[in-house]
């Protein structure tokens, strides 16, 4: 391999350690977007049928997330190895587990934060409308509630994309892992890139998701318009 | 399952709390860190917070620096400050990186609880012929006290959540029986440092909560409701 001069240096902006790694660089990306989209969707999975559970109880909301709470106090690599005994202690598993039980947190707020924005008023018209409670939920409720559950999901995946940087200290690999091995090897150029793509990523979540809000509220387009 | 009564004894174990690597030398490098970093920080986002509430300007910019710490991955810059050579390894490295962790939520929450004084205290406020530093300090800040005191709340279990990490670019504190444990398979004290951890973020968690709600005055204790803060991140 001809070694070019910022390799040599260590610089840390290095273009010729981008081209030279792109397999390398792409493959984290890769699974770090996996572990990603992993523990969103676990935590969807978990969290709306959750939400639908104990929104009309008092004390389910209160007991849901009250644990929420708590767990969100751990901090993450503490999270992820008190899973070790269960999940694994080197692999990927417990990260994913961890980071969905801290986004299960987040939407469960949300999403109850927009069921209990339904005004009382729309209710009443999909009753007389003849809606049964199914039809309520699925056509009237849910959709209602879906730019605050949207907004959540924007929350969750922003800062799991950061957090699964640190499942590489456990060895999860992604581009955390990059970065520690850039910093075991003292090699600059590799721990610059892994961190500018971890930014790049958690921004592509945000753009991508503030999109999906926006299209999930068609009316206050339509209201910006006549206005 | 022998590894929770090998965590049992770990933690149990009174060698393990004596000398220079004994779990209160780590615990008090933890705590020290963390209190450097949020005291820093606090120093910097409080009279900044305070300042631009009072205006009520800013509050786009102050969101938007919330808002994009939240994507940086701490890990990543605790590994690239340890590597610029004039901030140095270790320590000073992790003091710098948490100070900047540790900024956001305060000047948030500090900038969110000046600026949501209700209006008409204010103007009542000036009709009394209070000036502006007057109202800033006698009115809006102990009005905004509770969740300025949230902000410090979020502020220091974020900082001893990272913190943790800090054993990782040769900062010690608690995360060096985690880090430690893995290399050398030794995962009752990789658990055992994991509980110390947690025990720490849940133990500042609630003394805060509870410093939150002595500093809130008592009409507004109900509207704030319990833990009502502005959003709080993970790390």
């Amino acid at each position: 391999m001809a070694t070019v001069g910022c390799v040599r240096a260590n610089d840390w902006i290095c273009p010729a350690y981008v081209s030279g790694d792109a397999d390398a660089i792409l493959a984290a990306l890769r699974q770090h977007l996996l572990l990603t989209l992993g523990s969103l969707a676990l935590a969807i999975v978990i969290a709306l049928p959750l939400a639908l559970l104990v929104r009309q109880s008092r004390t389910g909301r209160l007991i849901a997330i009250g644990i929420g709470g708590v767990v969100y106090t751990i901090p993450s690599l503490a999270l992820f190895v008190l899973l070790g005994p269960v999940f694994g202690f080197t692999s990927s598993l417990p990260v994913v587990v961890a980071l969905a039980a801290y986004d299960v947190q987040v939407l469960l707020r949300q999403v109850l934060v927009g069921l209990d924005q339904v005004p009382a008023e729309v209710r009443e018209a999909a009753v007389g409308m003849g809606y049964g409670p199914g039809a309520m939920l699925l056509r009237v409720e849910l959709p209602l509630a879906l730019p605050a559950a949207l907004a959540g999901l924007r929350l969750a995946a922003v800062s799991t994309v950061a957090l699964v940087t640190v499942g590489a200290v456990i060895g999860s690999g992604g581009l955390g892992s990059l970065l520690y091995a850039g910093f075991q090897n003292d090699y600059h150029p590799q721990q610059l890139t892994a961190l500018v793509l971890v930014v790049l990523l958690a921004l592509t979540f945000e753009v991508l998701l503030q999109g999906a809000e926006r299209l999930a509220t068609p009316w206050q387009r339509a209201g910006r318009r006549s206005a | 399952m022998s590894l929770f009564a090998d965590t049992g004894v770990w933690l149990g174990d009174l060698a393990h709390y004596r000398g220079a690597d004994g779990i209160p030398a780590r615990l008090s490098e933890h705590l020290v860190i963390t209190a450097i970093a949020v005291g820093a920080a606090a120093s910097l986002a409080l009279p900044l917070g305070l300042l631009l509430g009072h205006l009520r300007r800013g509050g786009r910019l102050v969101t938007a620096a919330a808002n994009a710490s939240r994507a940086v991955p701490t890990l990543g810059v605790l590994i690239i400050f340890s590597g610029i050579a004039s901030i140095g390894i270790g320590n000073r490295a992790a003091v710098v990186a948490l100070t900047l962790f540790a900024i956001p939520p305060l000047l948030t929450n500090t900038y969110v609880g000046i600026s949501s004084v209700d209006d008409d205290v204010i103007e009542a406020a000036r009709g009394m012929g209070l000036t502006g530093l007057q109202t800033a300090l006698r009115i809006e800040l102990p009005l905004g006290l509770g969740l300025v005191v949230a902000g410090l709340r979020n502020a220091t279990v974020q900082v001893i959540a990272t913190a943790t990490l800090a054993a990782y670019v040769g900062g010690g504190g608690l995360g060096t029986f985690i880090n430690q444990g893995y290399g050398q398979q030794d995962y009752p004290q990789v658990l055992g440092g994991a509980v110390w951890v947690a025990a720490l973020a849940f133990a500042a968690e609630v003394s805060l909560s509870i410093a939150q709600r002595l500093v809130t005055p008592v009409p507004l204790r109900a509207i704030a409701g319990e833990g009502s803060s502005v959003r709080r991140d993970r790390a």
